[in-house]
């Protein structure tokens, strides 16, 4: 491991960032205190502003933010309309509108409690914050590039997804453009007609380029080394699947602890291992190269751990000291927040001071 | 390295074969150029050199095409990429990922080329092409002269064999072209690539070419140098028209060598210039502002077109051209300044009034078209436009005749696709005619057949404006010129002084005979009869 590149400004590869992102979003899904969300945010906030590039996915991460903000208001907002009478200390009370025989057990307006508001604010708070975190990896990482890093197997549906990106741009300039040619040619005429008139000439337009495009990749090579026998893709996918399989059973045997406990573990990690193999065989076939891969250098590996460490620290406190994670809705007061969670949180603000800065280097317009 | 062996190819169901019995063989290292009309089979013979004729195309090709040894008919495109590499006439519709480096190394990566090599290559391929600095840039935001180079270096980067580009530089103003054909010039002096280039514009190819193949268009190839290709060509550029008219034997190429043997010409006066036109004013615009957010691309443009005006607009890429001939419309933004075409400001009209006071045709004219036959967009036309019936079509035969009413208007060729949309904008009677880069895409007889039309037009009084890069077709056109450059008009005036006196715009019979003599229709009346 090299440290004098160390601090070199690069951009660090995306799955890290995402490593790191779900670290915090899983950190912050086992805990309601209104504190320990509010670090995490502040923690993912920090860093996002520390490390982001001036790329517009980076810049998306203020919608987000919009977003958080909307999930806990709607969340309280809900407890109103929906009554929220859990607890003794009744705020407002609202008049009752009744409802119909069908609709027992919904409530509309009512009386509203102080502890079943409170409950809809830590919720919400729970959810906005788990959003955010994604946004915060969103907003770090490079998402064409974490489409580069996918492997080899899936190198086609790769391209096809970053083509795909491409077009939507393509196709909003073309819009832009015909509609101002229509209105050189009048641009009358009724709802349906005008649509015409435009969807025709961008859908043509769309049409020639993708045949452009196709006849270019196809003379640079694209698909070239795909050959394969059949026997071998037979193979190659069944071993997906069953892997696939596998997979879909562990997962859902280890969620339900109703079902029998040999479901879970062992199916879990045989699926994983067949389907990783299927993966395997598939990627060998491929003789493609990557330009300037994502490196996974020591730099990955600290932003990956503090994620991982931050998860950590809240799963093992909410096994040994759940109440301070999850506070109390019965007896008002103010949440507790003990020592160990919170410096398990702000380990995950590391990465902010101990990463490269990103590689800005200004982009002529 | 490029042989073609009885080559003949036809689509399916038609009578007469695109090729017939072609028999070619280019050597390693030469620079051919190919020309021809539009629809004479350019393009399919091009596509026979990697395998996109037949493999893509579909068509039936008898024959066999070999490159370096392989037959095309036995590998698909993909396997012949590290040999031929392919430049499509749209750099921007062939780009697969979205800024320079990655482009240059999506070709290697297919091959498989190892990690360590493409990053040496990517780096050398940067500085030939004169783009390293524009390596992390978007290949959107890249000018066309930038983008057609980061499409060669797309594919110099696979050290083809072979380089083949479609139109290369139609679509680039004078000085971008320049640029884009000094590389390939390099390419082939100094790697040694073999470079097949198809263009319409050979003006400024031919200097380069070691070997001219002509296609005439009824399934044969013309093959041999250029200026004995040259001598009988019903296309030719106007310094080999020149030479033609002054029966210069061999035939003078480039610049350079026409202006050593018009050294002992002995010409007289140079042509009376028409005086200043004194129509009545028909636009007269003050003080023209547009922006983009903080991008001024209009800066205080004053413009006054009179009656049975040709003007033509110039200026590089981006210098605002297109955006003042919006602004002129009444379609386009304009934040400050006045147009008055008849005491009305179009902008403040609805935009089917507009129309009939300016009638513009935008860069890619075929955004007006949206019907299934050319009869029925004439139909639209006159609807649209409130005028009797057979108005448009009647245009169009004047403009463009026999073009069949019932083909589909994406089938036209480009000339009779642009007649046709001038044709409708025309129909709605607008006394100011706005044309935004008219001519790309169009050859010889089809831009000679555009001045025609041109003319016609203005001879009904109205007033025409054309942007345009293209030097020689604006001196046989307009009478006036306007030069723009970042959004200010720098030089106004008769197209013989605007374009003569200036290196970049001069035509090449200016660059010839000085800047007097613009066109080959100047010295042919100055010409005695006997020296003819």
């Amino acid at each position: 491991m090299r440290t004098a590149t160390y601090f070199l400004p690069r951009e660090l590869h995306p799955a890290a960032w995402w490593l790191w992102a779900l670290g915090l979003a899983v950190a912050a899904s086992r805990t309601t205190n209104p504190w320990l969300l509010g670090t995490i945010l502040a923690v993912a906030g920090y860093v996002v502003v520390a490390r982001r590039t001036d790329a517009p996915w980076a810049m998306a991460f203020r919608m987000y933010l919009y977003l958080g903000a909307a999930i806990v208001f709607f969340r309280v907002f809900f407890r109103f309309v929906f009554g929220g009478a859990e607890g003794e200390t009744i705020l407002v009370r609202l008049p009752e509108i009744p409802l119909p025989e069908w609709a027992a057990g919904i409530r509309l307006l009512g009386a509203v409690s102080a502890e079943s508001l409170l409950g809809g604010f830590y919720d919400g708070l729970r959810l906005a914050t788990m959003v955010v975190c994604l946004g915060a990896a969103n907003a770090l990482a490079n998402p064409k590039r974490l489409l580069k890093a996918m492997p080899p197997a899936l190198y086609e549906v790769g391209t096809a997804v970053i083509v795909a990106l491409s077009v939507f741009p393509q196709l909003a300039e073309s819009v832009v453009r015909v509609r101002r040619a229509r209105k050189l040619r009048g641009g009358g005429g009724k709802r349906f007609h005008v649509l015409r008139a435009i969807m025709i000439p961008v859908l043509a337009d769309a049409l020639d380029r993708s045949l452009r495009l196709a006849a270019s990749m196809d003379s640079r090579g694209y698909g070239r080394a795909g050959m394969v026998d059949a026997r071998k893709r037979l193979v190659t996918g069944a071993l997906m699947i069953i892997g696939l399989l596998g997979v879909c059973v562990g997962v859902y045997a280890t969620l339900d602890g109703s079902t029998p406990r040999y479901l879970a573990g062992p199916f879990l990690a045989g699926g994983l291992v067949v389907g990783l193999l299927g993966f395997r065989t598939a990627g060998a076939r491929v003789q493609r190269s990557r330009y300037r891969p994502g490196q996974w250098n020591l730099a990955e590996v600290v932003v990956a751990l503090c994620g991982i460490a931050v998860a950590v620290v809240l799963f093992t406190t909410s096994s040994v000291d759940p109440t301070n994670l999850n506070p109390s809705l019965i007896i008002l007061s103010w949440p507790m927040l003990s020592w160990a969670p919170l410096c398990g949180v702000l380990v995950g603000v590391l990465p902010a001071f101990l990463t490269p800065v990103p590689d800005t280097e200004k982009v002529p317009a | 390295m490029i042989e073609l062996d009885r080559v003949s190819f036809w689509y399916h169901g038609q009578a007469d074969p695109v090729l017939s019995e072609v028999t070619l063989s280019v050597g390693e290292g030469e620079f051919v150029l190919m020309a021809g009309r539009t629809g004479s089979g350019k393009s399919t013979l091009l596509g026979t050199i990697n395998g996109l004729v037949p493999h893509f195309t579909g068509g039936h090709l008898d024959g066999t095409v070999s490159v370096d040894g392989v037959a095309t008919h036995a590998h698909p495109p993909r396997e012949l990429a590290h040999l031929v590499g392919v430049v499509g006439q749209d750099p921007l519709a062939g780009f697969v990922t979205d800024t320079v480096e990655e482009e240059l190394a999506y070709g290697m990566e297919q091959l498989g080329v190892a990690p360590q090599v493409m990053r040496r290559r990517v780096e050398e391929t940067l500085d030939l092409l004169g783009i390293a600095d524009l390596r992390r840039r978007a290949l959107r935001t890249l000018s066309g002269g930038q983008q057609q180079r980061v499409a060669i270096g797309s594919v110099l980067t696979m050290h083809p064999k072979v380089l083949v580009l479609d139109e290369p530089t139609s679509a680039l103003d004078p000085t971008a072209a320049e640029d884009v054909l000094a590389t390939l010039a390099r390419l082939v002096l100094d790697l040694g690539t073999t470079v097949v280039v198809a263009e319409h514009r050979m003006e400024r190819v031919v200097p380069f070419a070691d070997r001219m193949i002509y296609v005439p268009g009824d399934g044969s190839v013309v093959d041999g140098e250029p200026a004995d290709v040259l001598r009988s060509t019903p296309v030719a550029p106007p310094i080999v028209e020149l030479g033609r008219l002054l029966r210069w034997d061999p035939l003078p190429l480039s610049v350079r060598d026409a202006r050593r043997r018009a050294r002992d010409l002995d010409l007289p006066a140079p042509p009376v210039r028409h005086e200043p036109n004194s129509g009545v004013v028909l636009l007269s615009a003050s003080d023209v502002v547009v922006r983009y957010g903080a991008t001024v691309a209009v800066r205080g443009v004053d413009l006054t077109l009179r009656a049975g005006e040709v003007l033509a607009v110039m200026g590089r890429n981006g210098s605002g051209k297109s955006s003042l001939l919006w602004a002129l419309q009444g379609s386009g933004p304009r934040q400050g300044g006045s147009v008055t075409v008849g005491e009305k400001d179009p902008k403040t009209l609805s935009s089917a009034e507009a129309r009939k006071v300016v009638g513009l045709v935008p860069q890619t004219a075929s955004d007006l078209l949206y019907l299934q036959t050319v009869d029925a967009e004439c139909e639209a036309a006159d609807r649209e436009s409130g005028a009797s019936a057979g108005t448009c079509r009647a245009l169009l035969d004047r403009l463009a005749p026999d073009v069949a009413a019932d083909r589909h208007p994406r089938d036209l060729s480009e000339g009779q696709r642009l007649a046709l949309v001038l044709a409708v904008q025309l129909s709605a009677a607008p006394a100011v005619v706005l044309l935004d880069e008219p001519t790309r895409g169009l050859d010889y007889p089809a831009k000679s057949a555009l001045t025609r039309m041109i003319a016609d037009i203005a001879s009904d009084g109205r007033t025409v404006v054309v942007a345009t890069h293209d030097v020689e077709f604006v001196a046989t056109t307009a009478a006036r010129t306007v030069v723009m450059a970042e959004g200010e008009i720098v030089s106004d005036g008769p197209t013989t002084e605007v374009l003569g006196g200036s290196p970049a715009f001069a035509t090449q019979i200016a660059k010839i005979l000085g800047p007097d003599w613009l066109t080959l229709a100047d010295v042919a009346a100055a010409l005695p009869q006997a020296a003819r």
